[in-house]
């Protein structure tokens, strides 16, 4: 249950960080390229704390290298969200880490206080990179929505797009609960009043709609993913794959 | 506490000293001991030249420094040169690393070198949701001490900003309080 629950945790932050990376040399202007680089290095950090947590808490041998390069596909357990592709958007990205890091900052206070001492650390570390994550993605997201109109139309049109992934975010289930209920880990439906209040504040602010409607629930975390994973672990795991067991 | 694993003190400084200078290899003016982030230097087996190990407990800046797999190794080659064959370095995570951990040193060393050090208060309470609200610490040009304008929070590492001073117009890194 512990090593599923941090798998989660760990898978969210992985293919975000990958999602980030693609954004090397890609940004539009050199600093934002160093910004997007360094939020999905401090993910990718964390998701390799997370892995060898994981690794501990399944006592089966496996590594952080076993986790992120040797699953296939269906055994991955990230949100529908963080797989979602840019198509060179930069709007997407922006909107895509306010979403996520309005969630995983909540989250993230909550999970220092783990009876884990090593996750509640992870996560404590985790807190103050993502108050910069939060921040800097926010700023961006008012500064495109009440920008041009072309920034406002493609930010919205980034939102309306998004905007479906994000109930998958707050579901509970026997897992959250279970992990809940022992102090270990968080029931994500605790957070989504704070996640409301910070989006809400920042749609505002960027003149951007709240869709109407509830987002769909999703199916991530079963294993179930979007047409794009496959294309995004091919890549990241072809190295690997083809050369096991590689170091830098 | 077995007697094999009775620190003999002398033993301990000899190996603390060694692992101390150890330096970042990203800031090569701050040691690992300036830094913060060398936690604690223990003895086993002290006494008994087969057995005995030095187990060094260190903790990352930030989740993804990249240097973290250097400054183990590098503990490693300061201890085997220091006489101590058997050397386990730990990644710990809790407590979690903050720049207030730095030393007064440290500080200065790095202002010495150039990167405004960071203030003594890491950031808490709400995250600035808007534009305008936003008070970011006054941060000092280290070359001529006028008050420096943030141009990236995301700098060359990522325990850096950049900054531009508002008075002699040089670029200037600051390494941000967490």
């Amino acid at each position: 249950m512990e090593t599923e629950y941090l798998l989660r945790l760990a898978d969210d932050a992985l293919i975000l960080s990958h999602r980030l990376a693609q954004w090397a040399s890609r940004a539009p202007q050199i600093e934002e390229d160093i910004a997007l680089t360094n939020i999905g290095l401090d993910l990718l950090g964390q998701a390799r704390a997370l892995f060898t947590r994981a690794g501990e808490w399944e006592d089966a041998g496996r590594d952080e290298d076993d986790f992120a390069y040797l699953r296939q596909e269906r055994d991955f357990r990230c949100c529908l969200l963080v797989e979602q592709p840019d198509r060179d958007d930069f709007a997407i990205a922006m909107v895509r880490q306010l979403l996520f890091s309005a969630y995983q900052l909540p989250l993230l206070q909550e999970l220092s206080r783990s009876t884990d001492s090593e996750v509640a650390g992870i996560a404590a570390k985790g807190v103050k990179e993502v108050r910069y994550h939060l921040e800097h993605a926010a700023g961006w997201t008012i500064r495109l929505g009440d920008g041009t109109d072309e920034s406002h139309r493609r930010s919205q049109a980034a939102v309306d797009a998004l905007w479906p992934y994000t109930g998958e975010l707050f579901e509970s289930d026997d897992v959250t609960r279970a992990v809940a209920a022992r102090g270990f880990g968080v029931d994500p439906a605790t957070v989504r009043a704070e996640w409301d209040r910070m989006v809400d504040t920042v749609l505002a602010e960027a003149t951007l709609d709240r869709p109407a409607g509830e987002p769909r629930t999703g199916t991530g975390r079963r294993g179930v993913h979007s047409e794009q994973l496959g294309y995004l672990l091919a890549e990241m795991q072809y190295l690997h794959r083809l050369h096991p067991g590689a170091v830098w | 506490m077995t007697a094999a694993t009775v620190p003999d003190t002398g033993l301990r400084n000899r190996a603390w000293a060694a692992v101390a200078a150890v330096t970042d290899p990203e800031i090569p003016v701050l040691t690992i001991a300036d830094l913060g982030i060398l936690r604690d230097v223990a003895i086993t087996g002290a006494g008994d030249a087969d057995a005995q190990a030095v187990h060094v407990v260190i903790t990352p800046t930030y989740s993804g420094c990249p240097a973290m797999d250097t400054i183990a190794a590098d503990v490693n080659h300061a201890l085997h040169a220091a006489g101590f064959p058997r050397v386990d370095v730990r990644l710990v995570h809790s407590p979690a690393w903050t720049t207030d951990w730095m030393t007064e040193e440290g500080r200065r060393k790095l202002a010495d070198f150039g990167i405004a050090p960071p203030s003594h208060h890491a950031p808490t309470g709400p995250v600035a949701l808007t534009l305008g609200r936003r008070t970011a610490a006054l941060v000092r040009c280290p070359q001529c001490g006028a008050p420096g304008r943030e141009q990236n929070r995301f700098g060359s590492t990522a325990c850096k900003a950049l900054y531009i001073c508002t008075s002699c117009a040089e670029p200037f890194d600051h390494f941000k309080a967490i």
